[in-house]
């Protein structure tokens, strides 16, 4: 690859680029990310080159290997260019039809077409499913456009056009003040100002700084930064240039987890192909500004996405926080500034400095700009990633783009913000989701996860799940967050199990307040929200637990039995062969019960019973019904 | 250097830039309890006994004294409600950790926490770092550490065997505040141990009087920092 020397060299790059590309040659484009792997993709990928093949176009027609398009519910997800026909969970023996059907004769495939779980119409296109024509895909929407380790897909797109433009008509103080006046605020989860961090570390004395890319993403349930990392790896480089060009850096850092190889992988691609044609290393398109930036792999600690203990690890050391009295843009990693962005951030950039902050303004609330990710999980139909402006309602994204609960199940209550934030109640679901409504409501943004939650979720279980995890996940430096989650974590087990006291929610409360006021770090400091917004949002489950011994939402095992029906049991014998401790007493024609001493609540026996019969329930707060008498319970069936 | 006028707990001082608010609450006589500080080592911000409340802008925050740098201007209060709560909880939490730990003991008493409400372990190590520090800052040698996370952290040397860093100096145990480290000469051999690790070293022999008197590691490692001769340490200092 040759170097450029100069934005004009990339522009006739671009344009050559294009020149050797037919717009409307057939483009088969299929999702390689983590999500669409883990659903057999590559089988998927492998049938659909040897389909081609088979069917004699070679060469008439392209595969691409895509990054996450985000509805990951619907995977293998493989997108036809240049009609845009979306295909979803489309398996290897699919392959032969659309290739014959759509490439071939041009007709689109029905069966693997979209189908709205409520209205049951098909849709063919973006624009017409809900999942994608609700969102406002400003980041993820490349992602089915380009292969992650072209470069060259990412300059046809206009790719590094930002880049050019800020080094060769702007001084790094325009950049940097429209990236300010753009309200960029940061994406990891405090919604810092960037523009006002990037000046800190710019005005901060020193003449070596480092930027830094965190992709430490450890939210369960949250994959955001991994869908832009892996899926248009250039698109946070280019950004990441061009903040170091307005700090002064001519050093940075990507941090990513050990748990992201696909991340990494596709990183070190794009790395060695921006080095390759000058948009790293020295005199960048031909202008004096220098920047190389390497790799760093996190060893799979949650604490370290904390941007102190991550410079910590940076430095060799083992990640735990440290005070930010003096604030890490101005001493970082080695005491020397650094400005640390999260992946979106960093991906919000390039977008800014092309078109400008008044069009970045012109998106979103009055406090919070732009477009935001979120990862929406949990009892939802469409699972996946989805790109909404600031300022959209909790309600919209669940119901209009994630296409509401599933089984016709009420909604009970929304986690956003990860392990930081707080559950969030069907009475707020009007909410304009951004940094500062959520705030609010005691949640918070956080990097967006969003988990929503059916009324068959625990909210007392919600909370021990969280704190269970920050318990394992604190460094344990401090003291209030060590003692202090593990002291919760004890209460919260406790409450599960039925051995909840009088006194434990006001205790619960107590710690919570001291934990948030006197930890080290955030993660101290925010640990509590789950456990405040269930008690201030779902006190009556806590005082169920811990009163009548009652898991209302019928979870936590310790508080449940299970039952079978003798009047809809039909003796079929599965949940007895099914049940892994023995604890089903029966036999053929003799209905069966439950033996509750050796019953370990595992739930087998319900997920077993044939839906026609639906024999098993689960009990909670009431005691179980002696079972039928021995003569009561042989079925006598009639020969038909 | 630069001076810069702060007021703690209602008394106007000056403190010298780049000293912590417990350095300079120290010089005007106000205490503040700590259990992770030792004026010999590096700030560590973990214990949080030594949290107070700063005042800026009609608006108040948190911070811990041993690591916040005085600012021209700042108000400190040592005493309000909010830090008598934090370090209440905090003891409490301590002392359910180590309930036969004596600084914890008498921080308990000192606050009125009469007893914890949480369960029971029995702990002696508070973790509040200060061998690790110790062991790197004053000897120099990294023998110890903080290894694992949350509420699996522990002090140990690497993976829990004896220290070949190790030089028996005995700082981390000196500096110990609760007595979860200990160290004891018996006949020629030191024992320094913490709760799952213990290294054990060959005390040296005056050629004098006879009494074994310090480790050899140690004395190998004072003799080549300090490039003395190799007979330097032959005899103790009382038969010098």
């Amino acid at each position: 690859m040759p170097k450029l020397n100069s934005p004009a060299e990339l522009e006739e790059l671009r344009q050559d680029i294009l020149s050797r590309r037919e717009p409307n040659k057939p483009c088969i484009a299929i999702c390689a990310g983590t999500g669409c792997r883990a659903l057999g993709c590559d089988r998927v990928i492998a049938t659909f080159k040897e389909e081609v093949r088979k069917q004699g176009l070679v060469g008439k027609v392209d595969i691409k290997e895509t990054g996450c398009p985000g509805f990951c519910e619907k995977g293998t997800v493989v997108v036809i260019y240049p009609q845009g026909i979306c295909y979803f969970q489309v398996k290897p023996e699919d392959a032969a039809e659309v290739v014959s059907q759509t490439i071939v004769a041009h007709k689109v495939v029905d069966h693997l077409l979209y189908i709205d779980p409520i209205t049951n119409e098909k849709a063919a296109y973006e624009k017409d499913i809900p999942f994608y024509k609700n969102q406002m895909r400003l980041l993820l929407g490349n992602n089915s456009k380009l292969d992650p380790r072209s470069i060259d897909d990412y300059i046809a797109l206009g790719g590094y056009s930002a880049l050019a433009k800020a080094l060769s008509q702007m001084t790094s103080e325009q950049v940097l003040e429209e990236v300010d006046k753009a309200k960029l605020r940061g994406r990891g989860g405090g919604g810092f100002p960037a523009g006002r961090k990037w000046k800190t570390t710019r005005n901060a004395p020193g003449e070596i700084k480092y930027v830094i890319v965190n992709c430490d993403e450890g939210d369960p349930g949250a994959f955001m930064d991994r869908a832009i990392m892996e899926g248009n790896p250039h698109s946070v480089l280019e950004g990441l240039i061009i903040g170091a060009y307005a700090i002064g850096s001519c050093e940075g850092f990507i941090y990513v987890r050990e748990e992201y190889p696909l991340a990494v992988e596709n990183l070190n691609i794009a790395i060695k192909q921006a080095e390759d044609y000058g948009f790293l290393g020295e005199n960048i398109l031909g202008s004096d500004f220098n920047f190389t930036v390497s790799i760093y792999r996190g060893a799979g600690a949650f604490v370290s996405g904390e941007s102190s203990a991550l410079m910590t690890a940076i430095e060799g050391k083992v990640g735990e926080p440290r005070s930010k009295y003096i604030h890490t843009s101005e001493k970082g990693i080695w005491d020397r500034p650094s400005n640390l962005n999260n992946v979106e951030t960093w991906a919000n950039v390039p977008p800014i400095i092309n078109n400008g902050a008044d069009w970045f303004t012109s998106i979103g609330t009055e406090g919070s700009k732009g477009t935001k990710i979120f990862s929406l999980v949990g009892k939802v139909n469409n699972t996946g990633l989805v790109e909404v402006p600031m300022g959209m309602t909790l309600r919209d994204i669940i119901y209009k783009i994630g296409g509401g609960i599933p089984e016709g199940k009420k909604f009970k209550a929304v986690q956003t913000g990860g392990p930081s934030g707080g559950v969030i109640p069907e009475q707020f679901l009007d909410t304009l989701v951004d940094y500062d409504e959520l705030i609010k409501l005691g949640s918070m943004m956080g990097s967006g996860g969003m988990i929503v939650m059916d009324e068959d979720t625990c909210m007392v279980d919600i909370a021990r799940y969280f704190i269970d995890f920050l318990n394992d996940e604190s460094c344990g430096k401090c003291a209030p967050c060590r003692e202090g989650l593990k002291q919760m974590l004890k209460i919260l087990n406790r409450i599960t199990q039925g051995e909840g006291k009088e006194g434990d929610i006001e205790l619960l409360e107590e710690l919570s307040r001291i934990v948030a006021d006197s930890s080290l770090c955030a993660l101290g400091g925010t640990a509590p929200n789950s456990v405040l917004t269930t008690i201030k949002y779902f006190r009556d489950e806590y005082e169920a637990h811990i009163k009548e011994k009652r898991c209302p939402a019928k979870v936590c095992r310790s508080l449940l039995s299970y039952y079978i029906d003798p009047e809809k049991c039909q003796a079929c014998l599965i949940c007895l062969r099914n049940c892994p401790v023995g604890a089903i007493n029966g036999g053929k024609n003799l209905i069966h019960y439950i033996d509750q001493e050796k019953c370990t609540r595992c739930g087998t026996c319900m997920e077993v019973c044939p839906s026609r019969f639906n024999a098993v329930e689960k009990i909670a707060g009431q005691a179980v019904p002696e079972p039928p008498l021995q003569e009561a319970r042989v079925i006598h069936r009639g020969k038909s | 250097m630069k001076e810069v006028t702060l007021n703690i707990d209602g008394k106007e001082t000056k403190a010298k830039e780049g000293m912590t608010i417990l350095e300079a609450a120290k010089e005007i006589g106000v205490r503040i309890p700590t259990l992770c500080y030792h004026e010999g080592l590096s700030p560590y911000g973990a214990c949080r006994i030594c949290s107070v409340e700063i005042f800026r802008d009609k608006r108040s925050r948190v911070v811990a004294s041993c690591t916040y740098p005085v600012e021209e201007g700042l108000v400190v209060k040592t005493d309000t409600e909010r830090i008598i709560d934090i370090r209440k909880m905090i003891i409490e939490l301590l002392l359910a950790r180590c309930p036969n730990v004596k600084v914890i003991q008498d921080l308990a008493l000192e606050y009125g926490v009469k007893e914890t409400r949480f369960e029971l372990e029995n702990e002696n190590c508070i973790l509040c770092g200060l061998c690790v520090r110790a062991c790197e800052e004053i000897a120099g040698v990294g023998a110890i550490s903080l290894v694992n996370r949350g509420t699996r952290r522990e002090v140990a040397t690497p993976y829990y065997e004896p220290s070949t860093a190790c030089i028996g100096c005995g700082s981390c145990a000196y500096v110990c505040p609760t007595g979860a480290i200990r160290m004891e000469d018996k006949g020629d051999t030191r024992i320094v141990q913490g709760s799952n690790w213990k290294t054990e070293f060959k005390l040296k022999k005056c050629e004098v009087c006879g009494n074994y008197w310090a480790p050899e590691a140690q004395l190998e490692y004072i003799r080549e920092k300090a490039n003395l001769p190799p007979d330097f340490f032959d005899v103790c200092p009382n038969c010098k």
